[in-house]
């Protein structure tokens, strides 16, 4: 029990990295700040544009959202981390990992947002144009406010699945959280930093899971 | 351009790394999805029990990993656990990391599932003389499988595809061939056969979850 403590839960390990660790979360909190709004604003573009109609687009945007789900995003990472350099093209970590998790997560978001407009009913669309509105204030003011509301769990699940994709950032020595934890486990001989890591982690994301966990049980209420 | 990305000399010298690779990948992955939606199922029904103070531990197994990213939990196991002795090799770590991960995220599937059916049904099963583990697997699921068939489908082919994850742990599937070739090769071919190994592998299974979710879609 002792020597558990001692390699998981050392508290004088914990007091030097600690620094370390803050520093890592506040990488990964600016990580989520830029890569969620780019993700969820590329996706509604590609949702909305489904909405078009055009069926040489649907093509296209069907193409796209699959490849980018059929890519690891760690993949996608290492791709364009090292693969873009041959041509000549230099991204800091930073920058290539808001670019990869851009294409991935809005992908994702594309779906789930074009399944939320696809709910709503053809009178809304009809109604609002009939009173004048235009198809952008249409979409804006009628459609999307109940298209977001009926896939909620979805954009909140998919959220999460980001935060926690920011984790692969580390492999291209990006200083978040898990990056600085080994770091710190690296400085201390001592695996604390990671165990600190996961916690954090937790604390911060058990949150949405209940949350997440309470919003499908409603769902499913309501359906049957 | 061509020369660094489709520079055929170096495909031709990397493709059997890559295949080998491929077989890596996709025996790690049926490995995970088997064990974990198994063990998944098996919580969702030990859950169904009512066991107050099980249920605890299940939720709370659940619920961290979920919330946990999976390539933390693998750094865990493969870099914490040697302190105390415990060695596993890189391949045993994302077996294990990953089935655990899928589990929790199948238990909440099921579970959702099993709740979605009616209280009527397990009453009317339960009346009939089947015992309750009978009422689950011949009433129960048969209709909660409808509702839980998309998300896991889902949920499969994200943790197929987070078995690149494992090349960190330096399991030589088709990322961790790529990567070293390509560090060889001074030339990015590796990775794009690479990005065509995984899209060979996960395109079609992609499509085929729209086909599921439209399948079993909850409004019809």
């Amino acid at each position: 029990m002792d020597r558990l403590i001692e390699s998981f839960l050392n508290p004088e390990v914990m007091r030097t990295s600690a620094p370390y660790l803050v520093r890592g979360f506040w990488m990964t909190v600016k990580l989520c700040l830029l890569v969620i709004p780019l993700g969820v604003g590329l996706g509604l573009v590609l949702a909305a544009l489904r909405t078009l109609q055009r069926r040489w687009l649907n093509v296209l945007l069907i193409v796209y959202v699959d490849l980018f789900r059929a890519f690891p995003p760690l993949v996608l990472l290492v791709f364009v981390y090292y693969g873009l350099p041959y041509m000549g093209i230099v991204l800091s970590p930073f920058l290539a990992v808001a670019l990869a998790f851009m294409l991935n997560t809005s992908s994702y978001y594309g779906e789930i947002l074009r399944a939320g407009i696809e709910n709503i009913p053809q009178g809304q669309w009809q109604a609002a144009r009939s009173t004048g509105l235009n198809r952008i204030d249409t979409m804006r003011f009628v459609i999307l406010p109940q298209a977001i509301r009926s896939v909620l769990p979805d954009l909140v699940s998919n959220t999460l699945e980001v935060v926690k994709l920011t984790s692969l950032a580390s492999v291209v020595a990006l200083p978040e959280l898990l990056r600085m934890a080994r770091i710190a486990q690296g400085i201390t001989f001592n695996p604390t930093p990671l165990v600190l890591a996961a916690g954090v982690y937790f604390l911060l994301l058990w949150p949405f899971v209940r949350l997440l966990s309470k919003m499908e049980r409603r769902r499913i209420v309501t359906a049957t | 351009m061509i020369d660094s990305f489709f520079n055929l000399d170096v495909m031709a010298r990397v493709l059997p790394a890559i295949i080998s690779g491929m077989w890596v990948t996709i025996g790690l992955s049926i490995l995970v999805i088997t064990s974990g939606t198994v063990f998944g199922l098996a919580l969702a029904t030990l859950r169904a029990l009512q066991y107050k103070v099980v249920n605890l531990f299940i939720v709370f197994f659940v619920d961290a990993f979920r919330a946990i990213p999976a390539l933390v939990i693998l750094m865990v196991v493969f870099f914490a656990l040697p302190y105390v002795d415990v060695q596993l090799s890189g391949f045993v770590t994302a077996w294990l990391c990953l089935s655990l991960v899928l589990a929790a995220f199948c238990e909440e599937i099921f579970w959702t599932s099993i709740l979605s059916v009616d209280k009527g049904q397990w009453e009317a099963a339960r009346s009939t003389g089947f015992s309750f583990l009978r009422s689950l697997r011949y009433v129960v699921l048969p209709q909660a499988m409808r509702l839980a068939l998309p998300p896991l489908t889902n949920r499969a082919i994200a943790i197929g595809k987070s078995t690149a994850l494992a090349s960190v742990v330096a399991v030589p599937e088709i990322l961790n061939q790529a990567s070293s070739a390509q560090a060889q090769a001074a030339n990015a071919s590796p990775l794009t056969l690479a990005a065509i190994a995984y899209l060979a592998i996960f395109l079609p299974l992609v499509v085929m979850s729209r086909w599921v979710e439209s399948r079993f879609a909850w409004r019809q």
